[in-house]
């Protein structure tokens, strides 16, 4: 994220240095931290290359074939005479191939807010701890106000005042990043609040105090010399907020208020193979939901190592 | 403590107005509410009249006070997708979510106060153990899926397990396991209020639902009353009540456990938004008859005064909780009681 800096006598280089840190340390070894680390690359890089790994492109009905449809994990379809891994849908749309495609778009809306929530936490914070007064004042009120109510319930009413505003032609269009706004409205406040926090203390600090002496304004004493000193919680509370805004997101799919059918996430999955649970077609429902399981927890696990491993109270403690 | 009250009530009344500025403001200036209510074929005249009407071309802060005065008085305009009074389609759902909402609180706190409770005093054993991984896992799953795996179990592969039960146990009340997976049941019909405490498919289809939506909460009772148990059976005055030889059941119930209640009560309290946020995931997975899906149904069909007089009754309930949250801790500790009463004076 941030380039470290090189001083020359320094005789290693960054990666053993890396390797050195307390982090790396805590890293290797926490049996728990390496396992969540490699089932969220795994997760990921699926995610990432479903193109090459799918054996159907899930999104492109005109690969489907409706023969195919039912299909048992395991078994090769009647139409088409394909294999299926973990089974087909009504369609005969291919559910291992559903599922690649399917944490694409939670992955993407995932992760999409969360830039997106940090971008305006961080920024409020800053602005808010650094000017202080009145500015602070009413930032921080309805970050407060925000806090009191669950994300779910903000981003669903973001979501539908957006779809009242956005004329009904461009809904499927404009869908997942409505989603993604509306994901990263809701948990802002938290990185407004602990930037703001840290702000307050960093302003105090004679290398602010000399840079505002040169001269500088306050726009870029805030972002070349605060924000750098600041950014470190951030990451834990991002790493931490993935997980919950993948849930968020699959929790609005599944609420039907999420992505358009066309491009189904996790959410939207679970959405479809909830209705042929009755007549014993389980596989549409049970492996996406193994696959949301499996990604949040694993980016749960490694937040959560993240944030005791950079807190020191903690590890003197254990 | 006068002075204590007025200002929580204080502070409660600027949040409603806030709330109720939000709700307004969606009301009016998203889309157009006189277009959303007459049909294609008004002519301008029309649109006019209504526009009149509903005191659309009324300086905006005298429509926001309208707007203020008519939500007190349960007044919030009329659905435009079913074209009943707000106020009605509320209290048509109200008593479904109230239902559900308090029983899940109810038993995610007795449950969750039992296990936490047990957990801490047997605190190395081998169920305490299970239960408290049990607790970890359970809160990184979505709510929904809970509801899907429940039903599942319940209702769709019950059939088979409780026959084969039935068959090995030779007792035949185990298909009494099946629960129903959607809707109330049948409702008894008590003056305006609904209830499905009374008959039989009412009780039954309330299990799933409740475990459901007070699961996440039973776990964050259980591990609160675990971790503040321990911590207060670390200190001096639980030592003193063992020296005085009362017996150990005495310590851990009576001096152990008040001294615990407090935080459990706040975030009890507290916890209450999220509550209400997952009984509309919950309502939806059950088809539950109440106002979470009442709300995403508003949400999918743009119903603005459906939206926003939602969010006043939840903004509502916050403020009303926050307010008994309060007192509660006047009731709970009486330290607290004596030391708001100087300050006041």
């Amino acid at each position: 994220m941030l380039a470290p800096s090189q001083p020359t006598e320094q005789p290693k280089g960054w990666l053993a240095r890396t390797w050195d840190s307390d982090v790396a340390y805590s890293f290797r070894h926490s049996p728990v931290a390496i396992g969540a680390a490699v089932a969220s690359i795994i997760m990921i890089g699926a995610a990432l290359l479903a193109p090459l790994l799918a054996p159907q492109n899930a999104f492109d009905p005109a690969q489907l074939n409706l023969l195919d449809g039912y299909t048992r994990p395991g078994e090769t379809g009647m139409g088409s005479g394909n294999y299926f891994v973990l089974g087909a849908d009504n369609q005969g749309r291919d559910v291992f191939s559903a599922i690649l495609y399917g944490s694409r778009v939670s992955l993407f809306v995932g992760f999409a807010s969360v830039v997106f929530s940090m971008v305006l936490g961080v920024g409020l914070g800053l602005v808010a701890g650094y000017l202080g007064g009145r500015t602070d004042a009413v930032i921080m009120r309805i970050a407060d106000i925000q806090l009191s109510f669950p994300a779910i319930l903000i981003a669903l009413l973001v979501f539908g005042i957006a779809r009242g505003i956005i004329p009904p032609a461009l809904h499927e269009q404009m869908a997942i990043g409505v989603l993604i706004v509306a994901i990263g409205l809701s948990n802002w406040a938290q990185y407004a609040r602990t930037v703001r926090a840290s702000t307050m203390v960093e302003k105090r600090k004679e290398y602010v105090e000399a840079a505002r002496l040169l001269g500088m304004s306050p726009f870029s004493v805030m972002w070349r010399h605060v924000l750098p000193n600041v950014a470190g919680p951030v990451l834990v509370i991002a790493t931490i907020n993935l997980a919950l805004a993948i849930i968020e997101e699959a929790t609005l799919s599944y609420l039907g208020v999420g992505v358009p059918a066309t491009q189904p996430s996790l959410g939207t999955l679970i959405r479809f193979g909830q209705q042929y649970l009755f007549s014993g077609e389980w596989w549409i429902l049970l492996f996406p939901a193994l696959a949301l399981i499996l990604l949040a927890l694993a980016v749960n696990l490694l937040g959560d190592w993240l944030r005791d491993a950079l807190n020191p109270k903690l590890r003197q403690k254990s | 403590m006068f002075a204590y009250l007025t200002k929580s009530l204080l502070q409660a009344l600027l949040v409603m107005l806030a709330v109720a500025f939000i709700g307004f403001s969606m009301f009016r200036f998203v889309g157009d509410p006189v277009a959303n209510l007459v049909g294609q074929e008004a002519t301008i005249q029309d649109r006019e009249e209504l526009a009149q009407l509903l005191g659309l071309n009324d300086p905006i802060p005298l429509q926001f006070f309208h707007f203020v005065t008519n939500a007190a008085q349960g007044e919030f305009g009329v659905s435009y997708r079913q074209g009943r009074r707000v106020s009605d389609l509320l209290a048509e759902r109200l008593p479904a979510t109230l239902e559900l909402a308090l029983l899940s609180a109810l038993f995610a706190f007795v449950v969750g106060m039992i296990l936490g409770v047990y957990a801490a005093i047997r605190r190395d054993g081998v169920v305490a153990n299970i239960v408290m991984s049990v607790s970890l896992i359970g809160v990184s799953l979505p709510t929904f899926l809970i509801g899907i795996g429940l039903i599942y179990v319940f209702a769709v592969e019950c059939r088979s397990w409780s026959t084969a039960l039935a068959a090995w146990t030779g007792w035949q009340g185990w298909s009494g396991a099946c629960l129903p997976s959607f809707g109330r049941g049948e409702t008894v019909r008590i003056g305006w209020w609904t209830t499905g405490l009374l008959t039989e498919s009412g009780l039954k289809s309330l299990i799933m639902p409740t475990i459901t939506l007070g699961f996440f909460q039973l776990t964050l009772v259980m591990r609160l009353v675990r971790s503040e148990m321990l911590e207060v059976m670390r200190t001096d005055f639980v030592k003193f009540a063992r020296a005085r030889g009362l017996p150990e059941r005495v310590v851990q119930l009576k001096h152990a456990l008040r001294n615990t209640m407090i935080p459990v009560v706040t975030i009890v309290g507290l916890q209450l938004g999220s509550v209400i946020a997952f009984a509309i995931v919950t309502e939806t997975v059950f088809q539950w008859p109440g106002l979470g899906a009442l709300f995403v149904q508003s949400v999918q069909f743009v119903d603005i005064p459906v939206m926003s007089a939602y969010l006043m009754f939840v903004g509502f309930v916050f403020v009303v909780v926050n307010l008994a949250t309060d007192l509660l801790y006047l009731l709970l500790d009486p330290r607290l009681r004596t030391a708001k009463t100087a300050a006041a004076q």
